[in-house]
């Protein structure tokens, strides 16, 4: 018996009217945990009862604590009939289990009820007294620590990181239980809300033990995901990295109090070897698929082309003794892991050592109905088969680890697709085990590793390269190869050089297909798939190139199925980096050379695509410095050379269809036109339009090249659903409505966030889904930055750029001069060879760059307003404190669309009312602000004849409190420093 | 391809003032879309005429959303739904609320009921302000009419307290209030000239004096009602014009003390019985309902209408009322001298304020 739950209600305002007579409620109030259930007194005609009900006590395991959500329903009561209900709050306790975060849980909660929406506010006070349990065979994880976040949270320091942790809970769905014919659509929906509820304090508790078996204490970049797979069941599966965090402001690491101490796990035969813990549940880590009818495998690996058999990347000779040392050490660290995969973007300074370039793998698989809840081995196994691809991929791109890891499914009917996709990387050891010898590693990397290239130098063998690539020298250090071209699923680095300006850039592709049941549909799916995956990387490729950028972050490639077509949408963010060439431009041949015409109009398509090059150039500040081949001392580049799809067909024994997707050349990259498909694509390059001036949009965290956020920001969700004419589709037309909807889409943001001039759309995250026959839906959630206009230019000269300026004395004359002229007109004007923008990011200590900025004049931050950003920070402001994760799950449904404003108004209430319901629980949590929010699924259906509509929206984010730096310098400005100082002066006198 | 569904949410509700006025002007979205068109939005932003139209929605249907909010003010500042800056809430509030001159001098002063909702048609056609936003202006007077009602206290601080609007726009509803309450009539063809500004002037003027609330803030009723005692008592002043000496010598000391300073002395002279006979028995007459609704008619009939026919001056007529109002207090025989002053003063306030063109 380990904790005590206590829950006090204390009152309610703004009830809906009950009793139509009075226009009147009598209402009151039950508490229910587990199987127990508390009543308040009726509190007799109001719409604003204070109940101030006693302490209601709960006493229960801390497996129960973690697994079940509080429910608290506010009904009418109702002497001669049944009582009716007004509506439902859950609260998940989870925050108050850990000792760092909340303590108490106490404010005002919507009243949410999935028919009607929200309906008046509850107050509510919960507390949990814990009492230490050191019971090792126990089931609960009380005390691991969760975060979305995709890197090490601000206010931690990363002790060791584990790795890999993963875990699905599979269940019926009671939507589609037989009961669902007899009973009301709401208590339908009350019993869905509630069981993916307990499923995902299920799966977070079971995940949280096995990072105690790997004796971490956190999981961050924690993402969980619901596979509605209609018929056959409901998954709900999560993944994340294990690690070790320690409070930067307590200098030692200390495990939770209701913790058993490492010791005793050491101890325990049991957890040993820790290579069995990762995967401790289900033993057997290949099961037979005994579920599924469908054994076709089917995978994609972009953009590597696997050479079987061979080894794992040793080190060129290049590498030196260190970089094998580097790599042994890795090797053995990993080598440990099932799946050395990290789910994380960004990386403590010295993490990553080398990137390889994107892996991923489809599986498209047939579902069937989940026979037994209690073995979701069938699923299990899909996802270890796709992981064991993921890491073949890695192992053939020289690489031990993947990083920036995620897993998504697409399900249509009874098909899914199952994804998987990551950046293959080198990572240094030094955090993956105990930091025995951390000190003196950490002294050699920073004398041996040139940090700022060092990520885009290979990890694999010169000689025995993966795939056919264009390799020079890297043009920062001159001394490791560097590959054309770099792809990756990771943020930036925060060390890496960029050139200008990155931008948003998106591929997009619709494949029909006919209609065809099962295995048919399967196999038609898995053919078309390695086309897409084909298809988008050479849009994405062009893009790039038309662009005149050499490297992609943050790729997510989405494939979405439907009855009868196929999506994909790519979307990363394009930069420059200083330390790739120069890419070529795009060259266009002609099929039939005879025909003068034909010349004249390939001739004017070439201009214009040069033309477009050269304005992106100047549109995104890209100016590398100029220097001669033989400085370089780079090999001479082969002579032009036309790009093909090379396609291996390797049988081995799973069917693992590879593709070559590496477009060879690196100054030119020639496109044929030898029929109208081709030629519809060139249009499509170039019809796509930048964005407005004084917008720019990224899908990483932070836009390359603008460093000078101010605190004004606007996180927003934009829903779109067309529906197609479906008269004689074509590939081409569907293509265009494709492209359209997502072009206007971005058209009306930019329309719509104007006066937020000059701006930033970060973490652009568009979701696509096809709820029908003939509908498209995108979802886009993103968050607008405004960012200093006057500033935005300014250079930050970290320790590494100051040794750069030293190497050429005259860098210094040169840098001058374009500040003056670009600070007060933003024309870009060509830069010298020097200016190269260091992305600066915040140390974990020091939050340094928030400093240079001057304090925002509208630092007033009014009570009760709660933040909500997709990125990890808040500009402008230092997280001080992580509350816990928020995971929310709703349902709403009406039967009276027409009257709640159609499809549109429903929607928009029910975002507007999601929004309303997380703020309200974070500030009960007491934080101020949303960090890492993700609207992870948003599936709407409609019904107009029926007038009818249902929607299920899962979010997720994790609660903090922040404090404005402006009012952080203004407490301490015992030891500021000259930047500091000045801007906090200015600060006051502009108030 | 057609658009099903189309939607922008922020966390912070995006609040666009232009589109707000439209909307609050009564415009559909395709008016509404193709006046933006016209103020040139389109070229200064790029934007496609489709953007427009996506954004345009999206707007209504957030105010839309935010009417049921608006119609009780408190309830915006607290609910939960739309995170908006208090300073964008005030905006909000203040323009949901504001109203047009052209329209509420149309319905001051008459019973806020169904019926004269009817008549919106008309005054929509009239004005030229569309019948939505008609509908609107009337629904926010007669809401707040119903709200202050029957509450206690300073009529301003109750609408203030309330609707959460500012100073101004509080004393403004109060006076609509008040005119509804009392049903002055203001629509006669001699008050045309009058502008809403005046009548909310007058309005002040006798809620600060004329009601219960003006002599003792404690009482039970309120700044609605007239003072029946008063009125009553005013009954009382009679005597200033039955009375012949009594008014003989008000006139002598009303001249004595204007000679020489009036340049419309002569005309004063000649009308004087006239003009004090027409405001004393104002003041007598307002026992009765009918005649207090007609309080202004007779204000203007009776003397705005005689001095401006011999074209009095301004400072003319201020002279006059001053020394007509202060003269009365060297009449030995007349014993209401608060009573008068409590009438005049009023009086004089509303008499300088209607006097113009």
């Amino acid at each position: 018996m380990p904790g005590k739950l206590k829950v006090k209600i204390v009152a309610g305002r703004h009830l809906p009217v009950m009793d139509r007579a009075s226009d009147l409620t009598d209402a009151f109030v039950e508490v229910k945990f587990g199987n127990t259930t508390f009543k308040t007194d009726v509190y007799l005609k109001s719409l604003n009862p204070q109940w101030n009900s006693e302490w209601f006590k709960f006493e229960v395991d801390d497996e129960d604590l973690q697994d079940e959500p509080l429910q608290i329903t506010v009904l009418d009561h109702d002497t001669y009939s049944a009582n009716d209900a007004i509506g439902k709050v859950y609260i998940d306790i989870d925050p108050l289990l850990y000792s760092e975060a909340a303590t108490v849980i106490s404010g005002w909660f919507p009243i949410y009820d999935t028919i009607h929406g929200i309906r008046g506010e509850i107050n509510v006070v919960v507390k949990v007294d814990l009492f230490n349990d050191l019971n090792r065979f126990r089931q609960s994880s009380c005390g691991v620590k969760f975060f979305c976040t995709t890197s090490i949270p601000k206010c931690y320091r990363a002790v060791i990181i584990h790795g890999f942790v993963e875990e699905l809970v599979v269940n019926e769905d009671p939507e589609y239980q037989w009961i669902d014919r007899i009973r009301t659509p709401r208590a339908s929906n009350e019993a869905r809300q509630r069981l993916i509820s307990l499923m995902s304090g299920e799966l977070q508790r079971k995940i949280g033990l096995k990072v105690l078996e790997m004796r971490g204490n956190a999981v961050v970049g924690y993402l969980q995901c619901f596979d509605l797979e209609g018929e056959s069941g409901l998954v709900v599966r999560a993944i994340g990295t294990a690690c070790t965090l320690d409070k930067l402001s307590s200098p030692a690491a200390f495990l939770p109090a209701c913790n058993s101490p490492s010791k005793e796990m050491k101890e325990s035969p049991l957890v040993h070897p820790p290579s069995h813990g990762c995967r401790s549940t289900h033993n057997s880590p290949i099961h037979t698929a005994t579920g599924s009818r469908l054994t076709q495998n089917f995978s994609v690996s972009v953009p590597t082309l696997i050479y079987t058999g061979m080894g794992s990347g040793s080190a060129g000779k290049e590498g030196g003794p260190f970089k094998a040392l580097l790599r042994q050490q890795t090797q053995s660290a990993l080598e440990q892991r099932e799946f050395p995969f990290f789910t994380l973007t960004a990386f403590p300074p010295g993490f990553l050592v080398h990137v390889g370039g994107v892996v991923s793998a489809r599986s498209v698989k047939l579902l069937d109905r989940i026979h037994n809840p209690d073995e979701p081995e069938t699923r299990d196994a899909w996802w270890a088969e796709i992981r064991q691809e993921i890491k073949s991929h890695a192992k053939a791109l020289g690489c031990h680890a993947v990083v920036g890891y995620s897993e998504s499914t697409s399900i249509c009917e009874e098909v899914c697709i199952l994804s998987a996709s990551g950046t293959a990387a080198v990572l240094n050891p030094r955090f993956l085990q105990d930091g025995t010898v951390e000190g003196c590693l950490e002294q050699r990397l920073e004398e041996n590793l040139p940090t700022r290239c060092g990520f885009c130098h290979i990890p694999y063998d010169e000689l025995n390269m993966p795939f056919p690539a264009h390799l020079t020298y890297c043009y920062n250090c001159r001394k490791q190869k560097v590959p054309d071209v770099l792809f990756t699923t990771i943020d930036l680095p925060t060390d890496a050089t960029v050139i200008g300006k990155g931008c948003l850039i998106q591929a997009r592709l619709c494949r029909l297909k006919k209609k065809a049941q099962a295995e048919a549909n399967a196999t038609a799916i898995s053919n078309l798939l390695p086309f897409m995956e084909y298809e988008v990387h050479t849009q994405l490729m062009n893009k790039l190139k038309l662009k005149g950028m050499n490297a992609l972050f943050g790729l997510r490639i989405q494939i979405t199925v439907g009855e009868n077509m196929l999506m994909g949408l790519a979307s990363a963010t394009g930069v420059y980096l200083a330390a790739l060439p120069t890419p070529g431009g795009i060259q266009i041949a002609g099929k039939t050379p005879n025909d003068g015409s034909y010349e004249q109009h390939i001739s004017h398509m070439q201009k214009k695509i040069n033309d477009t090059i050269a304005k992106n150039k100047e549109l995104y500040e890209i100016s590398p410095p100029e220097i001669s081949e033989e400085i370089i001392g780079s090999p001479i580049p082969e002579p032009r050379q036309r790009s093909r799809l090379l396609r291996s067909q390797s049988e081995s024994s799973d069917e693992v269809t590879e593709l070559d997707l590496s477009h060879g050349k690196k100054d030119a990259f020639v496109l044929e036109i030898d029929d109208t498909d081709a030629m519809e694509d060139v249009h499509s390059l170039l019809t796509d339009v930048p964005p407005p001036s004084g917008f720019y949009s990224c899908n990483t965290e932070i836009m390359p090249g603008i460093n000078n956020w101010t605190s004004e920001i606007q996180m927003f969700t934009s829903v779109r659903v067309i529906r197609l004419s479906s008269l004689n589709l074509t590939n081409q037309a569907l293509n265009k409505n494709f492209n359209d909807l997502c072009e206007n889409l971005l058209k009306s943001l930019y329309f719509k966030l104007r006066s937020m001039i000059p701006c930033c759309l970060c973490h652009v995250n568009f979701t696509v889904s096809l709820p029908e026959d003939e509908l498209i839906q995108v979802t886009v959630t993103a968050v607008a930055i405004t960012f200093d206009k006057n500033q935005a230019l300014q250079t930050t000269k970290t320790h590494v750029e100051k040794s750069l300026q030293r190497a050429s004395t005259d860098n210094e004359e040169l840098l001058q001069f374009p500040l003056e002229l670009c600070s007060d007109s933003l024309s870009s004007h060509p830069l010298p060879p020097a200016k190269a923008v260091t992305v600066e990011k915040a140390s974990p200590v020091g939050d340094g760059n928030f400093r240079n900025r001057s304090a925002p004049p509208c630092a007033n931050s009014t009570v009760g307003v709660v933040k909500m950003t997709p990125l990890s920070f808040i500009p402008g402001a230092k997280i001080t404190k992580y509350l816990g994760i928020i995971n929310m799950f709703f349902i709403r449904e009406t039967t009276s669309l027409r009257e709640e404003g159609g499809v549109s108004g429903f929607l928009h209430a029910f975002i507007a009312e999601v929004f309303a319901m997380v703020r309200a629980h974070v500030a009960a949590l007491g934080g101020n602000a949303v960090v890492s929010y993700i609207m992870k699924q948003c599936v709407f259906m409609e019904n107009p004849n029926k007038n009818q509509a249902q929607c299920l929206i899962n979010v997720s984010g994790d609660a903090v409190v922040f404090v404005r730096e402006s009012d952080l310098e203004v407490v301490s400005t015992q030891q500021p420093t000259a930047n500091c100082q000045s801007s906090c002066t200015e600060g006051e006198v502009t108030t | 391809m057609t658009s099903e569904l189309d939607i922008f949410v922020g966390n912070t509700t995006l609040i666009d003032e232009d589109v707000y006025r439209l909307w609050l002007d009564g415009y559909s979205v395709t008016d509404a879309v193709a006046l933006r068109v016209r103020s040139g939005i389109l070229e200064q932003t790029g934007a496609t005429a489709a953007v427009l139209q996506s954004d345009t929605m999206d707007h209504y249907r957030t105010f839309h959303m935010l009417e049921r909010l608006l119609h009780a003010p408190p309830k915006l500042l607290h609910q939960l739904i739309f995170q908006i800056p208090p300073s964008r809430q005030a905006l909000l509030i203040e323009r949901y609320y504001a109203f047009d001159e052209a329209f509420v001098r149309e319905v001051l002063g008459k019973k806020l009921s169904k019926g004269t909702k009817k008549d919106l048609d008309d005054i929509s056609t009239k004005t030229g302000i569309t019948l939505k936003s008609c509908r609107r202006q009337f629904d926010n007077f007669k809401r707040v009419f119903k709200v202050v009602e029957e509450m206690r206290g300073s009529l301003v601080d109750n609408i203030q307290q309330h609707f959460l609007l500012s100073d101004r726009l509080a004393r403004d509803y109060a006076a609509i209030v008040f005119f509804a309450n009392n049903r002055f009539e203001t629509g006669k063809k001699k008050l045309q000239y009058l502008s809403f500004g005046d009548f909310a002037f007058c309005a002040e003027l006798m809620i600060q004096n004329w009601t219960l609330g003006a002599v003792d803030s404690q009482m039970d009723d309120m700044d609605m009602d007239l003072d029946k005692e008063f009125l009553q008592d005013l009954k009382e002043l009679k005597v200033l014009v039955a009375d012949k000496d009594l008014l003989d010598l008000h006139k002598s000391l009303v001249c004595t003390a204007l000679r020489g300073k009036l340049g419309v002395f002569s005309e004063m002279e000649a009308n004087f019985k006239n003009l004090s006979r027409g405001l004393v028995n104002v003041a007598a007459k307002l026992t009765h309902n009918k005649d207090v609704r007609d309080l202004f008619v007779d204000l203007v009939e009776k003397f705005v209408e005689p001095c401006r026919s011999d074209h009095w001056p301004l400072s003319d007529v201020r002279f006059f009322l001053n020394q007509y109002s202060a003269s009365v207090h060297s009449l030995d025989g007349f014993r209401h001298q608060t009573l008068w002053d409590r009438y005049m003063g009023t009086l004089r306030g509303c008499l300088l304020r209607l006097y113009h063109d």
